[in-house]
C-alpha cells in the first residue's frame, strides 16, 4: 500500500504538468484570438473593416456631373451617354476631393479612341469600329469628332 | 548592478514573450466593421457579364489595377480573347491581361469573342475551404475576401481556385484577389471595372435587392457560370457564354 502511494507520484506529476499545459494554452488562446472571431464564420470580423477602409481612386459618375454639368449634357445627347467620365479621363477621386490641387490631364486621344473603336473580328459586329489607318490616315480623332458627343 | 547570467535569461525570456504577445495582439485585433448605414445582411453581391457586349478595350483591367494598386504583371481581373476554328482547339490570348487592349485579329472567318474574367465570388468557395488559418472567407454579403493580417502566404487557396483568380502579392507576401471593390460597394458606389466599362458589359448586381435588374436579366436570358461542374456556386453570371470557354 505504501509503495502504491509512493508510485502514484509518477502519474500525478505528469497529470499536473499536462493540466498546467492545457491551462496555459487556454489562457494564451483567449488572449490572442480576437473576441469577435467566429461571429460570422471561421474568420476575424475585423478584417471586413480593414478591407472597407481602403481609399477609392475613381470618384464615380455621379460625383463628376455635380460640377461638370455642360459636359454631362453634351454626353447625354450622344452615343457616349453610357460611358462614364473616368473611363476616358482616368481615376479622379483626388480631383473630386480637391479640384485645385489635382488638375487632371487630358486623355491621350491617339490611344484612347483606338482601344475601343479599332476594327477587330472579335468585337461585336454592331459596335462602331474602323480601321484607323485607312479611316483617318493618322489625323487625331478629335479633329473631326467631338469626344463627348461623337457625331461629325 | 550585479545580475547573474541565469537572471538575465529569466528576465529576457519574460520580456520576449510579453513583446511577442503584444505585437500579435496589436496586429490582429484591428478595426471592427464600422456601424453605419450599410447593412451586410441586406446584400448578396455578384456580377453579370454580357459576352456579346464586351469589346476587349481593357478599361476594366486598367481601372482595377489603379483602384486596387495591383502590382505590375498581376491581375485581379483580365480579359481573354477566344478564336475558335471548327474542329480545332480554341486559341486563347490575353496579352498583359488586356491592360492595353488586344492587337488586331488578322484572321477572319473564325468565331471570336472576348471573355472578361474575375473572382467568381463563389458561395461554396474551394479557396475558403482550404485556408488553414481562417484568413479567407465569404463575407455575410457574399464577397470572398482575404484577411491580410491572418494570411500566412501558404498559397493553398491559389491552387484551390478553379478559375486562377488568386496570386501571392510580391511585396505583402500575402494572397491577393478581387474584392469586388468591397471598399466601394459598401459606400454605395459600383466596382471600378463596372464604373469604367464603356459598353456596360459588366454589371454589379445585388441578388437580395428585389429591384435589382439582375432578376430581369436572369429571367430573360440564357446565362451560365464558369465551370458549373465544380459546384462552387459562383455568382458571376455570363450572358451568352460559349461552351468552349474554360
Amino acid at each position: 500500500m505504501r509503495r502504491l502511494v509512493r508510485d502514484a507520484g509518477h502519474l500525478i506529476r505528469p497529470a499536473l504538468i499536462l493540466l498546467a499545459g492545457v491551462a496555459v494554452f487556454l489562457v494564451v488562446r483567449s488572449a490572442i484570438v480576437p473576441k469577435a472571431f467566429g461571429q460570422y464564420g471561421h474568420y476575424r470580423p475585423g478584417a471586413l473593416g480593414l478591407v472597407r477602409q481602403r481609399p477609392i481612386a475613381y470618384a464615380g459618375q455621379d460625383t463628376c456631373v455635380l460640377c461638370h454639368d455642360d459636359e454631362a449634357k453634351a454626353r447625354a445627347a450622344g452615343k457616349h451617354a453610357h460611358v462614364a467620365c473616368e473611363a476616358c479621363h482616368g481615376a479622379l477621386a483626388q480631383h473630386a476631393d480637391d479640384p485645385a490641387a489635382h488638375v487632371p490631364q487630358l486623355p491621350d486621344v491617339a490611344n484612347l479612341c483606338r482601344r475601343c473603336h479599332e476594327k477587330d473580328a472579335a468585337k461585336p459586329p454592331a459596335f462602331p469600329q474602323v480601321a484607323t489607318a485607312e479611316h483617318s490616315g493618322g489625323v487625331a480623332c478629335n479633329q473631326c469628332h467631338q469626344p463627348h458627343n461623337p457625331h461629325l | 548592478m550585479d545580475i547573474s547570467r541565469r537572471d538575465l535569461f529569466k528576465v529576457g525570456g519574460k520580456l520576449l514573450v510579453l513583446a511577442s504577445v503584444g505585437a500579435t495582439l496589436e496586429q490582429i485585433t484591428g478595426a471592427e466593421p464600422a456601424s453605419d448605414a450599410y447593412k451586410m445582411a441586406d446584400h448578396w453581391w455578384g456580377m453579370v457579364i454580357d459576352i456579346d457586349t464586351c469589346i476587349g478595350c481593357g478599361n476594366c483591367v486598367r481601372a482595377c489595377s489603379t483602384e486596387n494598386s495591383v502590382p505590375h504583371g498581376y491581375f485581379r481581373t483580365w480579359v481573354e480573347r477566344y478564336q475558335i476554328e471548327e474542329g480545332r482547339q480554341p486559341r486563347v490570348d490575353s496579352p498583359d491581361g488586356a491592360m492595353e487592349g488586344f492587337p488586331i485579329s488578322t484572321r477572319e472567318g473564325l468565331k471570336s469573342f472576348f471573355v472578361p474574367k474575375l473572382c467568381n465570388q463563389c458561395a461554396a468557395s474551394p479557396c475558403v475551404q482550404v485556408c488553414p488559418v481562417g484568413a479567407t472567407f465569404v463575407s455575410p454579403d457574399g464577397v470572398v475576401l482575404v484577411d491580410d493580417s491572418y494570411c500566412l502566404g501558404c498559397r493553398y487557396c491559389v491552387q484551390a481556385c478553379p478559375y486562377g483568380c488568386r496570386y501571392l502579392h510580391p511585396q505583402k507576401q500575402t494572397v491577393d484577389k478581387c474584392t469586388l471593390c468591397y471598399h466601394r460597394i459598401t459606400r454605395g458606389l459600383t466596382t471600378a471595372c463596372c464604373e469604367n466599362c464603356p459598353t456596360g458589359a459588366r454589371l454589379l448586381v445585388d441578388f437580395k435587392n428585389p429591384k435589382d435588374p439582375v432578376h430581369e436579366i436572369l429571367r430573360n436570358n440564357k446565362v451560365e457560370v464558369l465551370k458549373p461542374y465544380m459546384a462552387t456556386q459562383a455568382k458571376v453570371y455570363y450572358k451568352n457564354l460559349d461552351g468552349a470557354v474554360r
